[in-house]
C-alpha cells in the first residue's frame, strides 16, 4: 500500500478531502481494507483486465461520465455530492420550514446511521452477489455492464463511507469497518438484509435483479434525497444518475432475452417452451416466472406495511416519499389515513391506517407503478414481433414475506388460493429448480467482440457512442 | 441452528424494518393498531397453563441440558390492541415462561442447565410490546412488571438454591426485556454476526427505564462499570460483538457457525456446578384445579373468599389432613399431590390471581385451620429431606411464594383465631403481614388459638433480603431472636406470643370483634397509594441487596416515571412511541 495519498488525484471528490483531517485520517485507514475487500470479494478473475469504464471525476455533467480503459482495483472511486443549496428547508415532517441540518443532531444519530449503514451494505453487497457472473457473461458488452454496476456499487459504497467518517466519529468509523466485514451470504458475518445474502445465480436473475431490486434502490435513494440532513440528501441524489444505468442494463437486458425469445419463436413458428428451450432461447413462461419471483421479492424490501420506523422516519425529517416536494399535501400527514391490504375473512380487503405509519406501503405502491411501466415496455417488444404472449407484474400480495401479507397464499392474479392450489401452482408461478437449472445450462462465457450469446440479442448500441463490436474488455 | 436458518431464509428481511444491526431497531419495527386501554376486568386472567397449550415457548429436552426457545406467535397477544411482533412479550408469555421453568423444576430433574433462546431467526427476543404497555392502565403495567420480575428473579432463586443454572443464547437481537431475561440467567452467549447487539433502549426511545431488573443487574450483578453503564443504557442500538464482551455484558460470543457449539459447551460447563440427579423421577404437574365462584376461589387446601364492600379477602390455608408421605418413596408417589408441594401451587396460583384479576380488594386477610402439628410433622418431613431434589424444588417453590407475599402491593393482616395452625410454615405467613391479630382467650385453654415456632423459621424460607422474616422482624438482634428461639416447638398462646413480639394484637374475645372491624375499616379508607408504599417500605427494612434493589429502586422509579406526562401524557415517549410524533417533555429536573 503507498503510505500517503494523493487525494485529490486518486479519490476524486468534491468534498475537500485534501484539507479535511478527519476524513483523510479515516480514509488511510479504511481505504486499504476497501482494496482488500475489493480484491476477495469483486468481480473474480478480471481484476488485471483493462475495462472500458466511466468514471465519476466532478459533479458537473461534463465530469461524470468519463470513458477509459481501466484496472477495477485501479478504478477511481470518489466522493461526490450535489452542489449545496444555501437556503434549502426542511420539506416535510415536524421540523418543515427550518434550515436543513448540515450536521446529525444528536437525538436523529442513531436512526441516520442505522439508515446510512443499511443503505451502505447493500452496495458491497450486490458486488459479492454478483462476483461470479463474469464467468458466464453472454457477451463483451454485457461483462462491461456487469463491471460498470460493480465499481459503481462500490462507489455508493464510499458515498455511505464518507457519511459514516464525516458525521459519525468514532462510531461511524467502526460501521464503516464493519461494511467490508459482513460478507453476502456469509453465515458468520451476513449482510444486513436477506435478500442481500442470496446468491445471483445467472444472467437472467441478474437483469431481473438490476431491473427490480435497484429499482427498489433508486426509491429508497429517492426518499433519502429528500431528507432533513442535507450531506444525506445531496450524496443520495448524485448516486441516483448512476443508478439509473443500473436499471437501464436490467430493462434492456430482458428487452434482448425477449427480443431472441420471439425471434426463435417466429423461426420456428412455434409457442411450445419445449422446443424454444430445445433451441437456446429461454421461453417466455420461465421468464414471467422469474418476475414474479424478483417482483415479489424486492417489493417486500420496502417492509411492512404499517411501520413505526416509517413513521419516525418521516416525522423526524430522516426520509421522505419519493419526489417529496412535488406533492400537493401538508408534507406533515397527521391524522391521515392510508389504505394498506390485508386478509378478512377469506378476502383481501383494504384496511386503513395512519398514513405516517402507512409510508412503506405509500413508497411501495409509487415503486410499483414506475416498475410495471419497464414490464409494459417489454411487452412492446413482443408486441412488434408479433408475439401473443404478455408478461404481467404479479399482484402486490403475491408470495409476500414480510408485512400483513406475509405467509399469505395469493395467486400472480390476487386470488386467495389454498394451501393445496398454492402447492400445485408454485411450479407455475415461481421458478422451479429445473427452470434454474435450465437458465444456468445455457450460461457459457461468449466475450469475443461482437460475438453474443444464443439467448439473448444484441443491443441496437453500444457504450458511449462506441459500436457494438467495441473491445470493452481487454482481457490481461 | 443458525446456519440453517440463513440458508434456508429467502429473501425476508426489508430494508429498514427487519434483521436489523441492532435490538432497539427491533423494538423500534413492532406494529400497532389502534385500541382502547386494556382493562383489567374484562375477562379473569389464568395463570394455569401446560406446555401443550403454550402458544409462545417450546421445551426440548436432552440430558442435562433443556432448551427453552422463545418463538412469539404475534396474534396471540392475551388483550387485543397489539401483536406481538418480534418476539416480544406481554403477560401471557411471561405466564408459560414462569410455567414452563416450573415443569423443567418438578417434572424434569435430570436438567442441570435450560439454555434460554429463540427459535425466531436473528431476533432472540424484543421484549416487552411496547403497544401492549401503552395501551395498559397503570395498574396492569406494574402488577405485569411484579411478575415478570418475579419469575426472573426466580430464575437467579433457582441457580442459587436448587442448582438449575440458566444460560441465555442470544442467537440475535435482543432489546430491552429481552436482554433483562438473559440478564437474570447466569451466564450470556451472543452470536457475532456483527449484527446482534444486546440493548436497553427503553431511555432513549420510550422515556421509562428498563425497569425488569435491567438497570440493577447490569451494575450489580455484571458489574458494568457506570460510565459504560450510562453509555449502554442510552444508546437505542446497543453494543455488540468484543464490545459487549469487554464492558462485560455478555459473557462470551460465538460466530454463528460455532453458535450452537459453544452454546452446548456452556451449558455442560454450567451443569458440571449443578448436583441435579440424572435419575431422579420427575413429578408431573397435574392442572391445579380450582372452582372459581364470584366471590370465591376454591382450591383443595387454599380458599379465598372476597368481601366485596369491605375490599378485602380471606386467604385460608389448610393443613394437611390424615397421614402424610414421610419417606422419599412415598413423597414421590403422591407426586403433585404432596401436601407442600399441592398446597405451595395454589397459594401461588391463588396470589397471583388475586393480585390480577382483583385490583381493589385492597386487604388479604390472612388465616389458617387445622392441625398444627400436622403442619410441623410436614416441615420435619421438608427438613429431613431437603437435600432431595424433589424436596429442595418443594422448599424453593414455598420459598418464592411466600415472596410473592411480601411484595404484593395489598395490606396483610393475619387473624389468629381458634382453629387456625400457625406453626412453623405456617407462621411464616403471619411473619409476611404487616400486622397479625391474635385472639387472647386467657379463660379458654382448649380454645385459645396458639402459634408455634420452628425451625423452619430460621431461615428455610428466606425473604427477598436474604434473611429469614424472623430476622427481619428483629433487625437480627441476638437477644430477641434467641428468646424467640428458645421458645421453639412450645405452643404460645397470644400473651406469650405478644410478650415475644410475635404477634401486633392480643385482643380477648370480647373486644376482637370490634378491634379487627375498626382496624379493617380504618385501613381499607386510607390511599391505597401510599399505603403500597409505606407497606413496601417498612416490610423492607434494613438490609438491601440486589433483589430488593430491583422491587424496591428501580420498582419505585420505574412506577414514578411510568405515571408522568414524559411519559404517559398526551405527548409522552411511552404513548408517542410508534407514531411518528416526537415526545414532548416538560424539562425541569424533578
Amino acid at each position: 500500500m503507498q503510505s500517503g495519498i494523493n487525494y485529490s488525484e486518486k479519490i476524486p471528490n468534491n468534498v475537500n478531502l485534501s484539507e479535511d483531517k478527519t476524513l483523510q485520517r479515516a480514509l488511510e485507514h479504511w481505504q486499504p481494507n476497501y482494496l482488500n475487500w475489493w480484491n476477495d470479494m469483486g468481480p473474480e478473475s478480471a481484476m488485471q483486465d483493462d475495462v472500458y469504464l466511466r468514471t465519476a471525476v466532478s459533479v458537473e455533467p461534463s465530469g461524470w461520465a468519463q470513458f477509459d480503459h481501466v484496472k477495477m482495483p485501479d478504478y477511481r472511486w470518489g466522493i461526490f455530492m450535489n452542489p449545496r443549496d444555501e437556503a434549502r428547508q426542511i420539506n416535510f415532517g415536524e421540523n418543515k420550514g427550518d434550515a436543513a441540518w448540515q450536521d446529525v443532531p444528536g437525538e436523529h444519530r442513531a436512526n441516520l446511521r442505522r439508515i446510512i449503514v443499511t443503505q451502505g451494505d447493500t452496495e458491497p453487497a450486490s458486488v459479492e452477489q454478483q462476483r461470479h457472473l463474469g464467468l458466464t457473461a453472454p457477451s463483451m458488452y454485457d461483462l462491461r455492464n456487469l463491471f460498470q454496476i460493480n465499481v459503481e456499487e462500490g462507489r455508493h459504497l464510499w458515498a455511505m463511507v464518507y457519511l459514516l467518517h464525516k458525521h459519525f466519529g468514532r462510531d461511524g468509523r467502526e460501521e464503516a469497518d464493519a461494511l467490508l466485514q459482513r460478507n453476502s451470504g456469509d453465515a458468520d458475518n451476513p449482510r444486513i438484509l436477506g435478500a442481500f445474502n442470496e446468491k445471483t445465480p445467472d444472467w437472467l436473475a441478474f437483469f431481473m435483479f438490476t431491473y427490480f431490486t435497484d429499482r427498489d434502490g433508486k426509491f429508497q435513494l429517492c426518499a433519502l434525497a429528500e431528507s432533513a440532513f442535507d450531506p444525506l440528501a445531496r450524496t443520495t441524489k448524485f448516486m441516483l444518475t448512476e443508478e439509473a444505468h443500473h436499471m437501464f442494463v436490467g430493462e434492456s437486458g430482458i428487452a434482448r432475452v425477449l427480443s431472441r425469445t420471439a425471434a426463435v419463436m417466429n423461426e420456428l413458428k412455434t409457442e411450445d417452451a419445449a422446443k424454444i428451450r430445445a433451441a437456446g432461447a429461454i421461453d417466455l413462461e420461465t421468464i414471467q416466472r422469474y418476475l414474479n419471483f424478483h417482483f415479489s421479492v424486492t417489493i417486500d424490501l420496502f417492509g411492512a406495511d404499517e411501520s413505526s420506523n416509517a413513521a419516525i422516519f418521516y416525522n423526524s425529517g430522516l426520509k421522505g416519499r419519493f419526489e417529496e416536494t412535488k406533492r400537493d399535501d401538508d408534507h406533515r400527514l397527521q391524522g391521515q389515513t392510508y389504505a394498506v391490504l390485508s386478509v378478512v375473512d377469506g378476502k383481501l380487503v383494504d384496511r386503513h391506517v395512519p398514513m405516517l405509519n402507512g409510508l412503506n406501503e405509500v413508497l411501495r405502491d409509487d415503486y410499483i407503478k414506475d416498475s410495471i411501466g419497464g414490464v409494459g415496455r417489454w411487452n412492446k417488444v413482443l408486441e412488434k414481433a408479433g408475439i401473443a404472449f404478455r408478461l404481467s407484474a404479479p399482484h402486490k400480495a403475491f408470495n409476500r414475506k414480510i408485512g400483513a401479507l406475509a405467509g399469505v397464499k395469493i395467486s400472480p392474479e390476487g386470488r386467495l388460493v389454498s394451501e393445496v392450489e398454492w402447492a400445485v401452482n408454485e411450479k407455475n408461478w415461481l421458478p422451479t429448480a429445473e427452470d434454474r437449472g435450465f437458465v444456468s445450462s445455457l450460461m457459457g462465457r461468449v466475450v469475443e467482440p461482437g460475438k453474443f450469446a444464443g439467448w439473448i440479442a444484441p443491443p441496437t448500441m453500444g457504450i458511449n457512442r462506441q459500436p457494438v463490436d467495441f473491445d470493452y474488455v481487454r482481457f490481461n | 441452528m443458525h446456519n440453517n436458518a440463513l440458508k434456508n431464509k429467502s429473501l425476508v428481511a426489508s430494508r429498514f424494518e427487519c434483521a436489523g444491526d441492532s435490538g432497539a431497531d427491533h423494538v423500534r419495527s413492532l406494529l400497532t393498531t389502534s385500541a382502547s386501554p386494556i382493562a383489567n376486568s374484562d375477562v379473569p386472567i389464568d395463570y394455569r397453563t401446560e406446555p401443550s397449550k403454550y402458544h409462545h415457548w417450546s421445551l426440548k429436552f436432552d440430558g442435562a441440558v433443556a432448551t427453552l426457545a422463545m418463538n412469539v406467535d404475534e396474534n396471540a397477544g392475551l388483550k387485543p390492541g397489539y401483536k406481538l411482533k418480534l418476539n416480544s412479550y406481554d403477560l401471557g408469555v411471561d405466564i408459560e415462561l414462569h410455567d414452563a421453568v416450573n415443569r423443567v423444576r418438578f417434572e424434569h430433574p435430570e436438567v442441570r442447565t435450560v439454555v434460554v433462546t429463540s427459535s425466531k431467526d436473528r431476533i432472540f427476543c424484543s421484549g416487552a410490546n411496547i403497544f401492549m404497555l401503552g395501551v395498559s392502565s397503570h395498574a396492569w403495567k406494574v402488577n405485569f412488571c411484579k411478575f415478570t420480575n418475579e419469575t426472573r428473579n426466580g430464575l437467579e432463586d433457582s441457580s442459587e438454591h436448587s442448582g438449575l443454572k440458566f444460560l441465555a443464547a442470544i442467537n440475535g437481537a435482543c432489546a430491552g426485556g429481552g436482554y433483562e431475561l438473559a440478564l437474570a440467567c447466569d451466564q450470556i452467549v451472543l452470536i457475532d454476526d456483527r449484527s446482534s447487539a444486546v440493548s436497553l433502549p427503553e431511555v432513549p426511545l420510550l422515556g421509562v427505564l428498563p425497569g425488569t431488573g435491567g438497570l440493577t443487574r447490569v451494575t450489580d450483578k455484571r458489574h458494568v462499570r457506570h460510565d459504560l453503564a450510562d453509555i449502554f443504557c442510552t444508546t437505542t442500538e446497543g453494543v455488540r460483538g468484543q464490545k459487549a464482551k469487554d464492558w462485560r455484558l455478555v459473557d462470551e460470543l460465538a460466530k454463528p457457525a460455532v453458535f450452537a457449539e459453544k452454546v452446548q459447551q456452556r451449558a455442560l460447563q454450567l451443569a458440571a456446578k449443578s448436583d441435579r440427579p440424572a435419575d431422579g423421577k420427575g413429578v408431573s404437574l397435574s392442572r391445579v384445579e380450582r372452582v372459581d365462584e364470584p366471590d370465591a376461589l376454591r382450591y383443595l387446601h387454599v380458599t379465598v373468599d372476597i368481601d366485596r364492600a369491605r375490599r378485602s379477602a380471606v386467604f385460608t390455608v389448610k393443613a394437611p389432613v390424615g397421614p402424610q408421605p414421610e419417606t422419599i418413596a412415598a413423597i414421590e408417589a403422591a407426586g403433585a399431590a404432596w401436601w407442600p408441594l399441592a398446597m405451595a401451587r395454589e397459594l401461588d396460583d391463588a396470589i397471583l390471581s388475586m393480585r390480577t384479576n382483583e385490583l381493589d380488594i385492597g386487604t388479604w386477610i390472612w388465616k389458617t385451620e387445622g392441625d398444627a402439628a400436622a403442619v410441623l410433622a410436614s416441615d420435619a418431613t421438608l427438613l429431613k429431606h431437603q437435600d432431595h431434589w424433589l424436596v429442595r424444588e418443594t422448599i424453593g417453590l414455598i420459598r418464592r411464594t411466600l415472596s410473592r407475599i411480601d411484595v404484593s402491593s395489598r395490606t396483610l393482616f393475619s387473624l389468629i383465631e381458634p382453629g387456625s395452625c400457625f406453626a412453623g410454615t405456617f407462621l411464616e405467613i403471619a411473619l409476611a403481614c404487616d400486622r397479625s391479630y391474635m385472639l387472647a382467650l386467657p379463660d379458654d385453654a382448649v380454645r385459645a388459638p396458639t402459634i408455634t415456632v420452628a425451625e423452619a423459621n430460621f431461615g428455610l424460607f428466606p425473604m427477598a433480603t436474604n434473611q429469614s422474616r424472623l430476622a427481619r422482624r428483629f433487625y437480627e438482634e441476638v437477644t430477641p431472636i434467641e428468646a424467640v428461639r428458645s421458645q421453639s416447638g412450645v405452643a404460645l398462646d397470644a400473651d406469650a406470643a405478644l410478650a415475644l413480639g410475635l404477634i401486633t394484637f392480643a385482643p380477648d374475645d370480647i373486644d376482637w370483634a370490634d378491634e379487627v372491624r375498626i382496624a379493617l375499616e380504618e385501613r381499607a379508607a386510607m390511599s391505597p397509594d401510599a399505603l403500597t408504599g409505606m407497606e413496601a417500605n417498612l416490610r423492607f427494612n434494613g438490609k438491601e441487596n440486589m433483589a430488593t434493589r430491583i422491587f424496591g429502586r428501580l420498582t419505585a422509579w420505574q412506577n414514578w416515571i411510568f405515571q408522568r406526562p414524559n411519559a404517559v401524557g398526551e405527548k409522552g415517549a411511552l404513548k408517542l412511541y410508534g407514531k411518528g410524533e416526537k415526545a414532548q417533555f416538560d424539562f425541569n429536573r424533578v
